[in-house]
């Protein structure tokens, strides 16, 4: 259960990402990218975030995850396909010699923030 | 966006002045004006959320080369083995090959106290100071280093905490990766935890002097090991007779001459 330590770095990069000018601001969302081949399980994750922004800049925020899949391609014959299985060789010519092109993500893309006055800085520290 | 696949991986909350330094100003720029009254705002953030382990994870593998020490990583679910697979491979590779064991569980100092027969210097890391953590991370090793004598060693061996899953995400500064996988476990862990297995170089498939007594198809977990990882040599061994370690050993020892082996 390493969700929690994600979690909590989730939080740390999304708070200092806010610019300094956008303190006040309430972050709504915080975007994250996770491969299918990833050992993270999203259901995990949203739960350790829900607990790791209390108290933070980012309390009150939700947590968006966009599930990545698996792209291979092949070094022998290029052929490109998707892993939904756990089989890592070329369905057209066996090769075992394949490049993972996607799946193993595990960034935080963005946040979003609403500020509804310039001079609300009710969140600043 | 490109991903370097072999070195990806893992952070944690340590290091906060590390973290800091490096990514207070990471909004790229793109929030540069004050937002207006209710406005509504995407930033642009752009990063690996374990990056501050993966950074700490290269500062580890640079001072390992720069001692001269090849670091091995093992891991596996609990109770496969690895503790006793060490005492046996410590018991043939030492005095000849200089090592150290750095072992990780969650508590207890139990493993340490049965490595520290093999004369290797031993640190034991429990995780439950750091949070309780199933995996080790890569800043948890740099402090655990700091204990042994580098100079002195020439090859460092982690035990990492029991489990299949975590580890996996967590590059260490580890220069080669072992999964051991034991009989009495299902043959179809490989395909279960592919991560782990994708994650390896090698993997020991240990227990074996127990085939006889149960109704495990070797064969079938082989095959499932290489459907993940078609490349990986599995080593079928017994750490409580000793049989096959002859082809591990020598993996290890041809493996560890270069540093650079990763």
């Amino acid at each position: 259960m390493h969700e929690m330590s994600i979690a909590m770095q989730v939080v740390e990069i999304a708070v200092a990402s806010i610019p300094p000018d956008l303190k006040g601001a309430r972050v709504e969302r915080v975007n994250l990218k996770i491969g299918k081949l990833s050992a993270v399980v999203p259901d995990s994750l949203q739960f350790c975030f829900s607990v790791a922004i209390e108290s933070t800049l980012l309390e009150g925020a939700e947590l968006f995850i966009e599930e990545v899949p698996v792209l291979a391609a092949c070094g022998r014959c290029s052929h490109r396909w998707t892993i939904d299985a756990p089989v890592f060789c070329c369905p057209q010519c066996r090769s075992a010699n394949l490049e993972i092109l996607t799946g193993r993500e595990l960034d935080i893309e963005s946040i979003e923030l609403y500020q509804e006055d310039e001079n609300d800085d009710r969140l600043a520290p | 966006m490109t991903i370097d696949w072999l070195h990806d991986i893992a952070g944690y909350r340590h290091h906060q002045d590390f973290h800091k330094a490096r990514h207070l100003h990471s909004g790229h720029g793109s929030a540069r004006t004050v937002a207006s009254k209710g406005a509504r705002r995407e930033i642009q953030v752009v990063r690996r959320v374990l990056d501050v382990n993966e950074k700490m994870a290269q500062h580890n593998r640079r001072l390992f080369a720069g001692k001269g020490v090849f670091v091995l990583n093992m891991m596996s679910s609990p109770g496969s083995g690895k503790t006793t697979i060490l005492e046996r491979t410590l018991a043939e590779i030492m005095p000849r090959i200089p090592s150290a064991v750095i072992v990780g569980d969650i508590c207890t100092a139990h493993d340490a106290q049965r490595l520290a027969g093999s004369g290797a210097p031993v640190v034991q890391v429990n995780t439950d100071e750091f949070g309780g953590d199933c995996h080790l991370a890569a800043h948890v090793i740099e402090k655990a280093a700091a204990g042994i004598d580098l100079a002195a060693v020439d090859l460092l061996i982690v035990e990492n905490v029991g489990n299949l899953v975590c580890p996996a995400e967590f590059d260490i500064g580890e220069n080669v990766r072992v999964v051991v996988l034991s009989v009495t476990e299902g043959e179809d862990k490989p395909v279960k935890y592919p991560l782990m297995f994708r994650q390896c170089q090698a993997a020991l498939l240990n227990k074996i002097d127990l085939l006889p007594y149960l109704d495990y198809d070797k064969q079938r977990a082989v095959d499932y090991i290489h459907q993940v990882n078609p490349q990986m040599p599995v080593f079928e061994i017994s750490a409580q007779t000793g049989q096959g370690f002859d082809a591990w050993i020598r993996w290890l020892e041809k493996r560890s001459g270069a540093t650079d082996g990763r």
